[in-house]
């Protein structure tokens, strides 16, 4: 190959590359977004989306519980929505999957340092679409212990859910619940990592609605607000990495 | 070029032998503003702090009497409070005899370090708070507003404040009033001859009131009460002084509907970040530092309210 016929040929490579060219288009202007691509997106098809919406404050207030709302509008077929923090010395933040739910999750979490907070929804086509705003803090929020490791109360509570269920107009229903639990980082001196792994809704026939994987960056005690395409009852059912399972049944709201 | 350069060095040489009063009018600009009678007040910009207003956004003030001059709060910085010190000795010959702190928050008393020589005065709990937080108090404006913070420390004040008692400066009965609500604990100073009122961050006026350290319910009870209570002139912790209550019966509007609204989104089922990017009714939305101010208040007072509309413990 002549040299004219290779820049041809790398002109192409770089065209049929879309993941590749996203990193440089990153419309948050991260230096790390390139490792993110990398390690979270490997051989992934990843387009910058604004239908991917993430909404929170530009200064977190309380490090180490900054809320977050996480929404598509007019995105189909969304199978798994992952929520990172690109400058955050643990950059996954949820994973969450709406099964018979909508691409919606609204929580709270630890901001370590100033960081884009990022929600890639994956849709069926394989297709990651990624949309995000930067979050500035003081800092602190991942490394500091919980208020709950420094107290005896929580020990007796842990794993206590509340929970409630709001119409949202027809065979639609907000979802929100509160797990009393320490979510301790592991990154606090003397304190491991101790936290919710998983949590699954489901329907009175036992049926997924939606299932979330926390990471350790969620807030201690969290509270999430799902947006459910069910009406009635529903239970909430989880587990933290030390194997303690915990389980609610919310009932329908009254109407 | 040279020539340039070596004044330059002399410019640095003189601040490092006057770091008062070169560096202090640098950076603050102090026009005490005659409210009553030998009663002034140095208005604090109605903003965040950011570093063009170094921190100066509350209200510090000070009353002349010919037994001293007793002072009001002493702003964000060493800086401030030598630059408050320094308009002072340019109204009167009177030396600074009395401090008094209305609360622990930074805006309010770290100028303390260029009234060290006096006695400085603040009721218990503001006392406690700063020997707890000065310094992370301290340690933050640092961050946020930069170099004309140099020199500052959380200095804590020397003498507790009885609530209910009366101070006697010259002519000027000052009655010195306990209350809180703005934070565990908020001095009033009522002077009786004046009829000026400096209620601290009870009051704000055309400003969001700030809350991370609140309690909504007593903050209210106080205000009710203020309401109640004679006076000329008020003086708000930040914006314009009044000779009415307009500045206490906002802040109680504010955070009556604060409440209001929250309690309300908390039985919809809102999340906390949807309840923050909420538009704000007009009356709340022309309020200086919005919606930045509402959207702290989310963070501050949201969780309380959004867990107790959720059930006890469910099955």
């Amino acid at each position: 190959m002549n040299t004219i016929s290779k820049t041809l040929a790398l002109m192409l490579l770089v065209l049929a590359m879309p993941a590749a060219a996203a990193a440089s288009d990153d419309p948050l202007d991260s230096s790390q977004w390139r490792y993110m691509l990398r390690q979270y997106f490997p051989d992934a098809k990843v387009v910058f989306d604004d239908r991917v919406q993430v909404v929170a404050p530009d200064y977190a207030e309380d490090s180490l519980a900054t809320p977050v709302q996480v929404r598509a509008e007019g995105l189909e077929d969304v199978e798994r929505v992952l929520v990172l923090a690109d400058h955050s010395p643990i950059n996954p933040v949820l994973d969450y999957y709406p099964v018979r739910a909508a691409p919606a999750i609204g929580f709270h979490f630890k901001v370590q340092q100033a960081t884009p907070i990022r929600a890639a929804m994956r849709t069926a086509d394989g297709t990651w679409h990624v949309g995000g705003v930067w979050v500035d803090a003081e800092g602190g929020g991942c490394t500091a212990p919980s208020v709950g490791s420094a107290s005896p109360l929580w020990e007796s509570r842990l794993g206590e859910v509340e929970g409630r269920l709001w119409a949202r107009g027809d065979r639609s229903q907000r979802l929100k619940f509160r797990v009393v639990h320490p979510m301790d980082t592991g990154l606090a001196a003397g304190i491991p990592a101790f936290f919710i792994r998983s949590v699954t809704v489901s329907d009175a026939d036992g049926r997924t609605l939606a299932r979330l994987e926390p990471d350790e960056p969620v807030a201690e005690n969290p509270v999430f607000a799902l947006d459910l395409k069910h009406a009635g009852a529903v239970t909430v059912e989880g587990r933290d990495n030390n194997g303690n399972v915990f389980s609610a049944r919310i009932p329908a709201p009254a109407s | 070029m040279i020539r340039g350069a070596l004044s330059g060095c002399l410019l640095l040489a003189g601040l490092l032998v006057m770091p008062g009063a070169m560096a202090a009018s640098r950076y603050y600009d102090i026009e005490p503003v005659e409210v009553a009678a030998d009663t002034y007040v140095v208005f604090g910009a109605q903003e965040n702090f950011n570093d063009a207003n170094h921190g100066a956004i509350a209200n510090t003030g000070f009353i002349v009497t010919d037994e001293g001059v007793v002072v009001i709060d002493t702003g964000p910085s060493r800086l401030y409070g030598q630059a408050l010190r320094e308009a002072i000795g340019r109204i009167t010959e009177q030396p600074v005899v009395q401090v008094y702190i209305s609360h622990a928050h930074p805006d309010h008393f770290l100028g303390n370090n260029a009234f060290d020589d006096v006695s400085i005065a603040a009721l218990p709990g503001t006392i406690d708070a700063v020997r707890a937080v000065g310094s992370d108090l301290a340690g933050n404006l640092y961050n946020l507003v930069g170099a004309a913070m140099r020199g500052t420390s959380a200095v804590v004040p020397d003498q507790a404040v009885e609530s209910g008692t009366t101070a006697t400066f010259g002519d000027h009965r000052l009655r010195l009033l306990a209350a809180a609500g703005h934070t565990a604990a908020d001095l009033m100073i009522l002077d009786t001859t004046t009829g000026v009122l400096f209620a601290g961050d009870i009051a704000f006026h055309d400003r969001a009131p700030t809350t991370p350290n609140a309690d909504i319910d007593a903050w209210r009870a106080v205000l009710a009460q203020t309401r109640a209570r004679e006076f000329a002139v008020l003086v708000p912790g930040h914006g314009p002084s009044t000779p009415d209550d307009a500045p206490l019966s906002q802040t109680g509007d504010y955070l009556a509907w604060l409440v209001d609204r929250f309690t309300q989104d908390a039985n919809d089922g809102m999340s906390a970040a949807e309840v923050m990017f909420q538009p704000l009714p007009e009356r709340w939305a022309r309020l200086a530092v919005q919606p930045g101010e509402y959207r702290r208040s989310v963070s501050h007072l949201y969780p309380a309210i959004e867990q107790s509309a959720l059930p006890e413990r469910t099955e």
